[in-house]
């Protein structure tokens, strides 16, 4: 049987949202607050939700450890307590949380081996949240 | 179509063993979960119904009804229990929060007259759920 499990995830990072194809007035325009050049931060709440069968032995989609192992150090490990500006993924690429999402789902996708990924979900603050499914439809 | 989702709470302990694993695997697979004596969770349950909206009353369901199911049906048969010995679903499968979601369906899906189950999500803790949509 198919099921869906979840897990939620925290890290906190700082960025600057700017476009270098704008101007600056365009930038103060567009991005308002955000585009502050000393950057801000956040607590970014992060969900990953795996799908597949449920494994008869175990009773697990995959086992959490696994799950965990893989989330600490391929995202807590790089994003936590870093400016986002300044890594490699965000060169020429604003890093919105749109953005952020779209590029951990592709973290896992990539690398996560024990089960399939369903979606990224997160929040960037507690009154905005962000999903990507690889560009399927969200499943609620 | 409108979704309506009403929650519920129970607290429960479980542990999580294979017998046709060896002791090492057991404890490898399913680490502190494994201990014997279990341990507890606050588990949130949640069930989503669907359907049309009655244009009478303006509910897809009587939410009273679905609360009293949700209770008869599920609280009263897990919470304040040992899962492992006091299920009988769980006497031979091991209660995982997989296998609750899967178990609370079987349990919910034919006593719904009242609407279409739509989706189970079991919160294990606040940072850990299932959702079972009733797939194969």
């Amino acid at each position: 049987m198919k099921a869906y499990l979840t897990k939620r995830y925290w890290f906190s990072a700082s960025h600057r949202l700017h476009c270098d194809a704008l101007s600056a007035e365009e930038n103060r325009d567009v991005y308002g607050k955000c585009n502050n050049p000393h950057g801000h931060g956040h607590n970014y709440a992060l969900e990953v939700t795996v799908t597949g069968q449920v494994d008869s032995k175990t009773g697990m989609v995959c086992n959490l450890a696994d799950l965990d192992g893989f989330v600490h150090e391929n995202i807590l490990e790089r994003f936590g307590h870093e400016n986002l500006n300044t890594l490699p993924e965000f060169q020429g690429v604003v890093p919105t949380t749109e953005n952020l999402c779209m590029e951990i789902y592709d973290i896992l996708e990539r690398g996560f081996q024990h089960a399939a990924i369903e979606k990224v979900r997160m929040e960037e603050t507690m009154l905005n949240s962000f999903e990507y499914a690889g560009g399927r439809e969200i499943r609620n | 179509m409108v979704y309506l989702t009403r929650k519920a709470e129970f607290s429960a302990s479980h542990f999580y063993h294979n017998p046709e694993f060896t002791p090492e695997e057991n404890k490898r697979i399913f680490g502190k979960c494994n201990n014997p004596h279990g341990h507890g969770h606050n588990y949130t349950l949640e069930v989503t119904v669907k359907g049309q909206v009655d244009q009478r009353s303006g509910f897809v369901v009587d939410l009273k009804e679905l609360k009293e199911i949700m209770n008869r049906e599920v609280i009263e048969a897990v919470d304040h229990r040992f899962l492992n010995k006091e299920v009988a679903e769980f006497h031979e499968r091991i209660p995982t929060t997989e296998n609750l979601a899967i178990t609370i369906w079987t349990w919910l899906k034919p006593k719904l007259n009242v609407a279409q189950l739509h989706r189970i999500r079991v919160y294990e803790t606040p940072d850990l759920f299932v959702d079972y949509y009733g797939e194969a």
